[in-house]
């Protein structure tokens, strides 16, 4: 066996990069010296020009890195090689880039001062300094690390995202969507929101991202948001009340008719970059029954605090202004608790349209009496500022630390050469568990496999980057029902024999997850559906 | 009882589980290969490095002693039936109350001078990998003799590695004894696409020896010399039955079985690869060294080891037939009787797109108009759908207009069925439309029998 795991010394031609994927490869190293040099602090000439350069040639340079790889060869899979490489197999340079990429992301959350990041006095230097040009040309203002940060994931997306669809670009599904998550990241993400921001200059911050929607965006309904958007005029109204509309509306709409992937691989700027940057590294997801229990486990935990912690904070922000809004505090938590108890009662009135999810199904009402329960408890034991003898703001501080940065960022894209791209989207996104609990309960989308052409070889459940053993589906002939599946769509690409396929339809919603499709072996034969 | 199954590929396996699912009896696999079940098919992604050993083991190792199921790894040396008892390397002894025989093939060696050197192997068993890769360290060229479906895998997997091959079709355009011309040569074209050295109507010689018992390089036979360092035998699989010979078990190539994957010693049954049924089913092969097949029989002979009566056996009746593989970049999808040599009755619709990577034929018969077959390149097609039209004897008018409800390929792709349409048109003089979007909720509705695209006209 160990044969098979090293063959680094055994290949006769170990590394075939062509010229140009080298000179690309070349120029992407020139721009991070070049970004590094001036986050040191080197005395760069021609600031606006040094940056732009350097954003260039790390995104030319990928591109042209990219159509070396992949141009010469006829369209198709290209796993080559992936478990063979140090890079994509855990070796020392996926190590490396593991720990430079965590800790960008300790300084970009706790110490923004050493990527120069000046104060009211001292105007920014090194690497936030060195996006000043860029910054003031879109929003009018100096960089700060946050305008850093959104410019190189910018930048990363659009140059993965470019690879991704050559190496893809015989996959009509897999060229659209990538598209489609280039555009949400480069236009709703990036450039609208910093262009707002200089249409709306004088007013307080809030979001503009309107794809951005709570819990992912976790501090939504913080008290300074909600303020801030208040004082935002039509267009802080519009957003407050898109926000919303997007959680209770827009979202559950369609989930119901695509599944989660709608946003999880077509919208989200954290799914793009997974998507894009992560690609290479999607085969490190764990696989085991082991892992789907922690994940379970994990994300739904997380969901539950979000919804608490939230509940919390609107809860002390009507407190704090109670009289002066049209909603009172009393009226948001038996508002709150009346909508959750309708919920649990729905899901477990019509459980039985659920068949095979009855132990989901019992969770789910669970999860949401915990939620119920944590409300009324906040309402009996709380004053304005307290609960469950937890001050809100202490409550979103450990919110904000251990999942907001250190979760989402830190391991979710600083582990991405360790375990894969979609860490925080299997184990930590809230906002993935509430329409991944959608999708399972009452979604139009599921993966259809194909009779039983199935050969089990794995190809499907390797290269899935929730780590869903789609194999275990595939093999019997039963459609791939889950909650993180967030329609990517790899699995149904790397299938050796056309077996499986991501589709949508209502006339068996409540018998979706049935073994309907297996072979089956009986008196008359064999048999299909 | 002590049910003993002879092989742990997906045969012996998938018997294992449905004996469990069935019964109590106590289960003992015994392979002398790996400890755990793999996908064989799976073996060339682990050279090409898609996927580790462990990936294309479908079942984590606690699943065997959660479900029961005990794994012995030994090699059977003999078999005394009149004693149900095995005997293992080493002395050990294994009895059973009853015994499946799966031991899956072996690679088939014509007699070629120096097929036993070393540096020679077939691609069948998890060592023929191991032995792939002990060869690959500096390798200049591979040849391959034998242009079926585990002679381009073996070509693919060199080809990764960026080692050149050499590949000996003894055919006129590969795998073109199963394949119709069209899509054989497409095969042909891709290989020689993918700068694989593919050599037509080409055979072996002989094996030269480089003076310490390993291949330099063959001899075709026009009597070209073809330096290489490895040479990949693919010329077929036949069963893997040597050791049964004094058993006592009647054997012709394979292990004679009846309908219920019974052999001629009591309790001993075959399923697999190493099955040659003495009564095949019209239209099929008395050996078919499938993973589907296999699959099927395992299953099948499940029911009849644990059925307590006659009554409760069921025959080995596999249906349709239906296929698959990849050549390098082409999928291939078959269901029904495609034939490369087609009799006078069968009639092709056959379209191709114009950059020659893609292709559907469908076959009818001439007299009854029924559908007969699909053959599908590039293009994935629904197994149930084409299931069901091709059981109920479909006229092709009528899976024509509803062709959409076969596509399978994945959302946003080009659809062709409009073409293919429009060709049996052009053939026929007719002018059919397409009556379905192919969407999933009709798909549904066809499969539950209602309404849509039904075969009663």
């Amino acid at each position: 066996m160990n044969a098979h795991n090293d063959t680094s010394l055994s290949l006769a031609q170990p590394h075939d990069l062509r010229l140009s994927a080298k000179v690309g490869l070349g120029m992407v190293g020139i721009g991070l010296l070049l970004i590094t040099a001036a986050w040191l602090g080197a005395k760069l000439p021609a600031a606006p020009g040094l940056l732009a350069a350097s954003l260039i040639l790390l995104t030319a340079g990928t591109a042209i890195h990219a159509r070396g790889l992949y141009l010469h060869l006829p369209e198709g899979i290209k796993n080559n090689g992936v478990w063979l490489r140090a890079i994509s197999n855990k070796g020392a340079i996926a190590w490396l880039i593991g720990i430079v990429l965590t800790g960008f992301y300790v300084l970009l959350y706790w110490f923004p001062q050493y990527l120069g990041l000046g104060s009211k006095d001292v105007p920014s230097s090194g690497l936030v300094g060195f996006f000043d040009p860029l910054s003031q040309l879109l929003n009018g203002n100096p960089a700060s690390q946050w305008f850093v940060y959104g410019t190189l994931y910018t930048v990363a997306i659009l140059a993965m995202g470019y690879k991704f669809i050559l190496k893809y670009r015989h996959n009509r599904y897999q060229v659209v969507r990538t598209i489609s998550v280039m555009f949400f990241q480069t236009g709703f993400a990036f450039l609208i929101p910093e262009l707002l921001e200089r249409l709306n200059s004088g007013k307080p911050y809030f979001d503009k991202d309107i794809k951005n929607m709570w819990p992912l965006n976790y501090d939504f309904f913080f008290d300074w948001h909600l303020g801030n958007l208040l004082k935002g005029g039509n267009f802080g109204l519009f957003m407050l009340v898109f926000g919303v509309a997007m959680i209770f509306l827009i979202s559950p709409i369609l989930t119901y008719f695509y599944g989660k992937r709608w946003y999880c691989s077509w919208v989200c700027g954290c799914g793009g970059l997974a998507e894009t940057a992560g690609d290479p590294f999607r085969h490190l997801s764990d696989k085991s029954l082991n892992a789907w229990k922690i994940e379970r486990w994990l994300i739904h935990s997380v969901l539950v605090f979000v919804t608490l912690m939230t509940v919390a904070v609107i809860y002390s922000y009507l407190a704090q202004n109670d009289g002066k809004l049209w909603l009172s505090k009393d009226a948001f938590t038996w508002g709150t608790a009346a909508f959750f108890l309708v919920t649990g009662g729905l899901v477990f009135a019509f459980r039985k349209r659920f068949e095979g999810l009855k132990d989901q199904t019992a969770w789910l009402v669970g999860g949401v009496s915990v939620i119920i329960g944590g409300i009324l408890l906040i309402n009996t034991f709380s004053d304005a500022k307290h609960i469950l003898f937890l001050h809100s703001y202490d409550l979103r501080k450990v919110y904000g630390f251990l999942i907001g940065a250190a979760f989402s960022g830190v391991v979710g894209v600083g582990f991405y050469p360790l375990m894969g791209g979609r860490v925080w989207c299997r184990f930590g996104c809230p906002m993935a568990a509430i329409l991944g609990l959608q999708q399972k309960f009452f979604s139009r989308f599921r993966i259809t496999t194909n009779g039983g052409q199935c050969i089990s070889c794995g190809n499907c459940s390797t290269y899935c980057e929730m780590g869903i053993d789609v194999r275990a589906y595939a093999q019997r002939g039963q459609n791939v029902v889950r909650a993180s599946c967030v329609g990517c769509g790899i699995c149904a690409a790397v299938c050796p024999r056309g077996v499986l396929k991501l589709e949508n339809g209502s006339t068996d919603l409540s018998a979706r997850t049935d073994e309907t499709r297996t072979i089956r072996i009986g008196k008359e034969g064999v048999s299909l559906g | 009882m002590h049910v003993v199954i002879l092989g742990n590929g997906i045969s012996g396996i998938t018997a294992a589980r449905f004996i469990r699912k069935l019964s109590d009896h106590q289960v003992t696999v015994v392979s002398s290969e790996t400890d755990h079940f793999f996908s064989r098919t799976a073996l060339m992604y682990i050279y090409m490095g898609h996927l580790r050993f462990k990936d294309t083991q479908p079942y984590e190792p606690w699943f065997w002693e959660k479900n029961r199921i005990a794994l012995k790894r030994a090699y059977v040396e003999r078999l005394d039936a009149s004693a149900k008892t095995l005997h293992l390397s080493g002395g050990e002894t294994l009895t059973y109350d009853k015994l499946l025989l799966a031991t899956g093939s072996k690679s088939n060696k014509f007699g070629w001078p120096g097929q036993d050197l070393k540096g020679v192997s077939g691609l069948y068993h998890y060592q023929d990998l191991e032995n792939m890769e002990a060869c690959s360290p500096g390798l200049k060229r591979a040849v391959i003799v034998g242009g079926g479906l585990i002679g381009i895998e073996m070509a693919e997997m060199f080809h990764s590695r960026h080692i050149p091959v050499t590949f000996l079709v003894r055919e006129k355009n590969y795998w073109d004894a199963i394949l119709p011309p069209q899509e054989s040569q497409m095969v042909s074209r891709h290989i020689r696409e993918n700068g694989i050295d593919l050599r037509l109507s080409a055979d072996l010689k002989e094996i030269v020896d480089d003076g310490n018992g390993r291949a330099c390089a063959i001899i075709t036979g026009a009597g070209e010399r073809i330096e290489c360092g490895y040479v990949g035998l693919t010329a077929g699989v036949s069963p893997n039955i040597a050791f049964l010979k004094d058993s006592g078990l009647e054997t012709n190539r394979g292990i004679l079985a009846d309908e219920y994957l019974q052999t001629n010693l009591p309790d001993v049954f075959a399923a697999g690869d190493c099955v040659e049924l003495k009564q095949p089913r019209l239209g099929r092969r008395a050996i078919e060294a499938v993973w589907y097949t296999g699959r099927m029989m395992g299953e099948t002979v499940a029911y009849n080891i644990v059925a307590g009566t006659a009554v409760n056996r069921q025959p080995y009746a596999p249906g349709i037939w239906f296929n698959s593989a990849k050549f390098l970049d082409i999928e291939y999808q078959v269901y029904g009787d495609i034939q490369s040599n087609a009799p006078e009755n069968h009639v092709p619709i056959y379209w191709e797109h114009p950059e020659g990577r893609k292709s559907v034929r469908i076959v009818y018969d001439k007299n009854t108009s029924a559908v007969l077959g699909f053959n599908l390149m590039g293009v994935r097609y629904r197994h149930e759908v084409c299931d069901k039209w091709l059981r109920e004897n479909t006229p092709v008018e009528t899976v024509l207009q509803n062709l959409a409800l076969a596509n399978f390929d994945p959302e946003l792709y080009k659809t062709y069925e409009k073409e293919i349409i429009g060709i049996y048109n052009r053939q026929s003089g007719q002018n059919l439309t397409l009556k379905k979007r192919g969407k999933l909720d009709e798909v549904i509705r066809f499969l539950k029998g209602n309404v849509v695209g039904s075969s009663v006209r």
